[in-house]
């Protein structure tokens, strides 16, 4: 299995992270950087190197929106939900996405709601993967999803 | 000889397609044999222009935009590389309207120069501000900043030199500087401007206020949605370490200063000043009971100055020019200037710093020419998610805090999201307090709970329950908030909520 695998990769994330003051959060983006989400059974390692308990570490995933616990989807689409996109239609582009995701069947993209990407004045923005999408009309996300494989 | 052409990376050009121009531009100029030093600079803030691509002529920077990776060979047919008139030509980026009406104080270099050369920071006056600080007690540093008058530019306007006086009289073997770039307010896109175009200001902002609290470690807090200025950071940190204005020994001044970045993780409430502490501690973000106020015991107990990007990269004119100089701008007890940022449903939508004292009106309509739509604006929200929604009566009131006030709303951190007239306030209102469900760290009841129920009473209220009595219970709800939340988060989402209501009664079935 991939586990122990894992296990020493984190082990190496943690031992070039753990001596900083405050370690735990940049330990936790470094393992998600590196695995895309943070393993449930990576807890009981992190918290036995940071000194914490595991209820601590849990705590701290669970609070962030930003932590995975499960493998992402091969594609994220993250859509602004907040106020200055939604005056742009944003409500509407999320229930296009949604529905063009669900027939794409592909199965490999997930829609996600994120509350502002900074782009307010050129909204409605959205993030594909790691980059940035802004005046996204039906039209460019059409397009968008097209060049990320497959298509409808 | 070569010539010079500006292609944002700002992120919001990127997401316009800057890359794609930048490289039709090198491949284009390349098969005409046309030697190009092209240069990604930050963004003027004129962002419906964006992809804006500037090109150093003689009489100076003209611009061209919005453009796109298919106009680039047709730029180059019209001779833009000379400043050569083109349907996408506006001219002088100097003589721009919008550019040109404004009061660019802090925001002097962004988009002009090239956000990660330190030989182009100092040639725009860079690190004058240091250079004084560095010969001056630190007394005399905190008091220049006093007699400025800023106040926090993060949302909650506090005196920025108070706060400081309080770090610098406590003493303690270790004190921090924390910059919150969490910028989480929708509407707001100063502080990741700021850091993409100019990151070496924020940093000599720092390290001035390292310099007057006795400070020696300091962390820039930037949200995981800001990706692309983490990078900008970090790279001039490294930058300014090895040019000697980072370090053991800043300048040979015997101060030392050392900065370090550090990523959050899509919460919100992180943004308020405890909540953003316990996070750098590595804890969950629970906002902190107050007292003791974090300039007593902030980071790790230890005395901290916990400011806005904006407010410490305001730092360095306030040193270079004085803070006379700085005063001068402004109106009664908002002095300086605020960069404005009109977002939403705008068709001139951008950055625009000026003095306080200008209305929402001249922002709406002679910089931001009308609604995106062209149909008319009904409501802006004025200050992020906790702020009020102002119907048309408001706003010709000037932008300045106790006018604001006055009105029941709030000036925050200068977002300004626009609204048309398809524009339901209740579905906002419903919007605000799920907002408030979503990211309340769970610390006391009038939030946690009252947010969750807030969201069940306008569901009721939109759904034609029983509307009479709903509202009566909203407002009781509100009531409840506003008095007994520990933080702001709670404390004012009955801003946007009741100025819905009471300015847009109808959009709730209420017959007014
Ligand atoms: C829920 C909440 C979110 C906040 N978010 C931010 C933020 O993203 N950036 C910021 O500078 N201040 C934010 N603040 C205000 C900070 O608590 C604090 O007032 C500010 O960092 C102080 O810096 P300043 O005096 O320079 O404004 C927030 C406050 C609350 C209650
Ligand atoms: S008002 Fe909300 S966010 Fe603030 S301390 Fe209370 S529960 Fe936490
Ligand atoms: S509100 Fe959508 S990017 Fe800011």
């Amino acid at each position: 299995m991939s586990q122990a695998y894992n296990h020493e990769q984190i082990a190496a994330i943690i031992a070039t992270q753990q001596d900083r003051p405050g370690a735990l959060l940049p330990i936790l983006h470094d393992i998600q950087d590196a695995l895309g989400y943070i393993p449930p059974d990576s807890v009981a390692q992190i918290a036995s190197a940071l000194n914490l308990s595991r209820a601590e570490v849990h705590g701290v995933i669970t609070f962030y929106h930003h932590f995975r616990t499960t493998p992402p989807a091969k594609h994220t689409i993250q859509i602004c939900c907040a106020e200055a996109c939604q005056s742009m239609g944003a409500e509407h582009l999320v229930a296009h996405a949604e529905q063009k995701i669900a027939v794409r069947k592909q199965g490999d993209c997930t829609v996600q709601p994120v509350y502002c990407l900074g782009l307010c004045a050129t909204s409605p923005a959205m993030m594909v993967d790691d980059q940035l999408h802004a005046r996204v009309t039906t039209e460019k996300f059409d397009r968008l999803i097209k060049k990320i494989g497959g298509g409808s | 000889m070569s010539i010079k052409i500006f292609v944002p990376g700002d992120s919001a050009a990127l997401a316009l397609g800057a890359d794609a121009v930048t490289r039709a531009i090198l491949a284009e100029a390349a098969r005409r044999n046309i030697a190009v030093n092209l240069v990604r600079n930050g963004s003027r803030g004129m962002l419906w222009l964006e992809p804006l691509v500037e090109v150093q002529t003689a009489k100076g920077r003209v611009a061209y935009g919005p453009v796109s990776a298919d106009d680039v060979a047709g730029l180059f047919d019209a001779k833009f590389d000379q400043g050569d008139k083109h349907a996408l030509g506006l001219g002088l980026t100097e003589e721009i309207p919008y550019l040109k009406r404004q009061e660019r104080l802090t925001f002097a270099r962004v988009g002009i120069t090239d956000p990660v050369s330190l030989e182009d920071y100092l040639a725009h006056d860079g690190y004058q501000g240091l250079h004084k600080a560095l010969t001056m007690p630190a007394a005399a540093i905190v008091q220049q900043v006093t007699e400025s008058g800023l106040r926090g530019r993060g949302g909650a306007a506090f005196p920025t030199g108070i706060k400081w006086q309080t770090v610098l009289n406590t003493a303690a073997a270790q004190k921090y500087i924390v910059c919150n770039a969490d910028e989480g307010d929708s509407g707001t896109f100063a502080d990741r401007m700021l850091m993409e175009g100019d990151p070496f200001v924020l940093i000599e902002g720092m390290t001035i206020a390292a310099l007057a609290v006795g400070a020696t470690q300091g962390y820039i807090y930037v949200r995981s949605e800001y990706p692309y200025a983490i990078t900008v950071l970090n790279e001039a940190i490294e930058i300014a370490r090895k040019a000697g204005y980072l370090g053991a020994n800043i300048l040979q001044s015997g101060k030392g200063f050392q900065l370090e970045v550090r990523k959050g993780a899509g919460s919100y409430v992180c943004g308020e000043e405890t909540a953003l502490l316990e996070s750098l501690e590595g804890k969950r973000g629970i906002v902190r009971a107050k007292p003791p106020l974090p300039a007593i015991s902030g980071l790790f107990g230890k005395p901290t100055v916990i400011n806005n990007v904006i407010s410490l990269a305001s730092m360095p004119i306030i040193l270079d020019k004085g803070a006379a100089f700085y005063k001068d701008y402004g109106m009664g007890c908002s002095r300086g200037t605020l960069p404005f940022q009109l977002a939403g449903n705008i068709r001139h939508g951008g950055l625009i710093e000026k003095a306080f004292g200008v209305t929402l009106r001249e922002l709406l309509y002679e910089f931001g020419g009308g609604s995106a739509s062209g149909r008319p604006i009904k409501a802006v929200q004025v200050g992020g998610p906790l702020g009020s929604y102002l119907p048309e009566s408001q706003w010709d009131t000037p932008l300045d805090y106790e006018a604001y006030t006055n009105l029941w709303a709030v000036l925050g951190h200068g977002g300004i999201v626009v609204h048309d007239d398809r524009a339901d306030l209740a579905k906002l209102a419903r919007y605000a307090m799920k907002f408030c469900a979503i990211e309340s760290c769970g610390k006391c009841t009038p939030c946690r709970i009252g947010a969750t129920r807030g969201v069940e009473v306008m569901d009721k209220i939109i759904a034609n329950q029983d509307r009479p009595a709903q509202v009566e219970l909203l407002r009781d709800l509100c009531d409840t908030m506003l008095n007994g939340s520990m933080c702001a988060m709670g404390g004012m989402t009955p801003y946007p909520v009741l100025s819905a209501l009471n300015h847009f009664a109808k959009d709730f079935g209420v017959v007014k």
